[in-house]
């Protein structure tokens, strides 16, 4: 009972130094919060979405710290995840101790700096940026220098395509001979055109809107420019890009399924489409839809339209919120350590962004039997590092992205002019940023 | 009960009505007689200015300001937000899509329970188990049903489509076309709802007199004129109450159109919003864009339109209603 009620004092003593440690952060020089002391015990809290693969890590780290006992939340969709985060942030309250944050919602956290903690000032001296793909470590700061966020898992791009769609139309089907076609957007779009054409009107690609997301995410400022003002109308990029994905939805190239709907799955069993943009965490996706009756059919190759590309991956931050945020930080970087990246990998195939993890035989000797028995792990390191770094993206950008972008252009792929989808797309971009 | 207040306490000599200095028992139960029915009926009103009343003035309070969530000091903007609001093509696109649905599916809800309560009020073998099946729909889940139904109703896999395509009809973009989507979200509404209120409507047809009906069997009506001129002019009360819950809920529509959305989660309500209803559209400004503020006052909006709308209906049903009484006379 004594120890409990001394580590009730210690704990509380912590807290007040956090918070005093927080409390001048004004002043440029933040000062680290006490050192953790290993007997105090400690409740912390995990929050996450879909699947990051800890099940197994937790009670790893509570046998290594056995002051710390994890309680971890688990949430499905993302969407309704950030949401929440959001009004959270808002109340002052509810937030775990280590929050998980999806790199399409970052902007968002990133403009509300201050209410997450600073990684490079109170986390461990391991978890020091060359740990991290520079991109991938880039992506998580502030404005003002801030880390927020310890990078977890990265969606390197390649393509996928059905081998067997290729050779019925004419086409090269081997995994080497493939890349030409998959070298810039005009060449594959310019494959699809003659794809259609010798498929009798099969689709080249799933929806006009998993392209154009893939496109715009290679440029170097996304919806929002540098200011932090909507920048879309004057970004020649986003609209090259949507010249050339309408163009390709007028020939016939989409099959017209939003992603991840009902019918999108579907697609897959049913063979609607013959290629698809594939960060790495989409295999297995491509495989729970279009089931073992297709296996050995999708294959995927190292070549992505415009070079590299990166397409989803979380970070763990530590919002101010939480009252023990040095165990927190401790916790997070454990997390994100090149060893338990890769057993996060192993368990639910998240590709690491760790530096070191990218180099483990582990990871380079993964083969994906579904694939053709390729090595996915050494096709997707290798696609990692054609990434240059990170996309400016200012507050809104996943919010127009889903709800200005992706509604035009499926509006487009229903029947309406490129123009009017344009305008459509412009004015919803407004309506969200004002 | 206020005689109570006359009865001379205990202890007091006869005559003496009225004592000078009343005993605290006296007090007591004066106060009983004051207070108590204040008390009994007290515990719906505290939770009801809890729950109802307080969230409706905060939000005609918050409805005032530019208010994002997360914002430290929110600004006053006074009526911006409904001007704005009032300018919002969004906003009356999300109206006419909601009043849309609403007809479409309060209608012919109406028509098919009283029919199909025609229907069970006969003479049927096993009524009880085809009373419970019509109330079955109404049990399941409410977001099953929209998975469900967003599936048949799916324009490249979707079984109605595919139904359409064997009888040689072309298939329909179910969630593109904006009369489409209100069709299937009707259906949907009323494959939920349509059992429920035909049992209501049920209850009331056997509360009619059977003395009614035998005199008008013989006076010769037959089967249509005794439903016409027995049956339905009794059942208007219940009508009215039937009319009157299915606009509350039809006007407050916000699931069935949620999951209709081919793209998961979306609150968009389709690619142009064909089928955005007015709550979605709120949902989406409170929740999504964290607009705090234009929500509230698309909120109170929606409020005064339901209002209205009631107000509209009780003048109207309560004129109809009273035709019966005067024909009596």
């Amino acid at each position: 009972m004594r120890t409990i009620r001394n580590g009730l004092v210690l704990a509380l003593g912590i807290t007040m130094t956090a918070l005093g440690a927080s409390a001048c952060s004004g002043g440029g020089e933040q000062q680290p919060p006490a050192a953790a002391n290993p007997n105090e015990h400690v409740d912390l809290t995990l929050a996450t979405f879909t699947e990051f693969g800890y099940e197994d890590l937790i009670p790893e780290y509570e046998r290594l710290h056995p002051n710390i006992k994890i309680t971890h939340h688990k949430t499905g969709q993302g969407g309704p995840y950030h949401e929440e985060l959001v009004t959270k942030l808002a109340a002052g309250s509810g937030l775990a101790d280590v929050t998980a944050l999806e790199e399409g919602h970052l902007s968002d956290f990133l403009d509300k700096g201050s209410k997450f903690n600073d990684l490079s000032k109170i986390g461990p001296a391991d978890a020091s940026p060359d740990r991290w793909l520079n991109w991938k470590y880039e992506a998580a700061k502030t404005k003002d220098g801030k880390l927020i966020g310890y990078g977890t898992d990265i969606g390197p791009l390649a393509m996928c395509y059905r081998k067997d769609m290729f050779k019925a139309a004419g086409l090269p089907d081997d995994p080497e001979a493939v890349k030409p076609l998959f070298a810039t957007w005009d060449s594959y779009f310019a494959a699809g055109a003659d794809f259609v054409k010798k498929s009798n009107g099969k689709a080249w690609f799933d929806s006009a809107s998993q392209n154009f997301n893939a496109m715009v995410n290679q440029l170097p400022e996304g919806y929002i420019g540098t200011d932090d003002k909507l920048a879309v109308e004057k970004n020649q990029g986003i609209k090259d890009a949507w010249a050339k994905v309408t163009d390709a939805v007028a020939k016939g190239e989409s099959a017209k399924l939003t992603a991840f709907s009902n019918e999108w799955n579907t697609g897959f069993a049913q063979g609607a489409f013959a290629t698809k943009v594939c960060p790495a965490w989409m295999l297995g996706v491509i495989k729970e839809h279009a089931g073992p009756e297709n296996a050995g059919k999708w294959a995927v190759t190292a070549a992505f339209p415009g070079g590299g590309g990166n397409w989803g991956g979380s970070f763990l931050t530590v919002p101010t919120q939480s009252k023990h945020p040095r165990e927190a930080a401790e916790l997070a970087a454990w997390l994100t350590a090149p060893e338990q990246q890769i057993k996060a990998f192993q368990a639910k195939g998240n590709f690491p962004s760790q530096v070191k993890a990218l180099t483990d035989p582990a990871l380079l000797s993964y083969t994906n039997p579904y694939f053709g028995d390729t090595k996915v792990g050494e096709l997707f390191a290798e696609q990692a590092k054609k990434v240059q770094k990170p996309q400016y993206k200012g507050p809104g950008d996943g919010q127009i992205q889903e709800n200005a972008t992706q509604p035009a252009l499926q509006a487009v792929e229903q029947g309406k002019s490129a123009a009017d989808g344009w305008n459509q797309l412009v004015e919803a971009a407004k309506k969200i940023t004002r | 009960m206020t005689v109570l207040d006359k009865v001379a306490p205990e202890g007091s000599k006869a005559g003496e009505r009225v004592s000078p200095r009343p005993t605290f028992r006296h007090r007591l139960s004066r106060w009983d007689v004051k207070v108590s029915p204040y008390l009994y009926i007290a515990p719906f009103f505290i939770v009801f200015g809890i729950v109802g009343l307080f969230p409706l003035l905060y939000t005609a309070y918050v409805s005032t300001f530019k208010w994002k969530a997360g914002d430290d000091d929110p600004d006053f903007i006074g009526l911006d937000n409904y001007k704005e609001l009032f300018a919002d093509s969004q906003f009356w696109n999300a109206l006419v899509n909601t009043i849309s649905i609403f007809l479409l599916s309060s209608v012919p809800q109406l028509v098919f329970a009283v029919l199909l309560a025609a229907l069970l009020g006969a003479r049927l073998r096993g009524a009880t188990g085809w009373r419970v099946g019509i109330l079955l729909p109404y049990a399941a889940s409410l977001v099953a049903i929209g998975i469900i139904f967003a599936n048949l109703f799916g324009p490249k896999y979707g079984l109605v489509n595919g139904v359409l395509q064997t009888i040689g009809l072309d298939p329909i973009d179910w969630q593109a076309n904006r009369f489409g989507s209100h069709v299937a979200i009707a259906i949907m509404v009323n494959w939920r709802w349509t059992g429920y209120n035909a049992l209501i409507v049920l209850a009331a047809m056997q509360a009619i007199p059977k003395e009614l009906h035998e005199a008008a069997l013989i006076d010769g009506a037959g089967t249509w004129r005794r439903f016409f001129n027995v049956t339905l002019p009794l059942l208007k009360p219940t009508l009215i109450f039937v009319i009157i819950t299915s606009t509350i809920g039809g006007l407050q529509i916000f699931t069935e159109p949620k999951l209709f959305d081919a793209m998961p989660g979306s609150n968009n309500g389709g690619s142009t919003n064909q089928f955005q209803t007015v709550t979605l559209y709120l949902y989406q400004t409170a929740f999504q864009n964290a607009s705090l503020g234009y929500a509230s006052a698309i909120a109170w909006v929606l409020f005064l339109i339901i209002i209205l709308i009631a107000l509209v209906n009780f003048f109207l049903t309560g004129r109809i209603a009273r035709t019966p009484a005067v024909k009596k006379k």
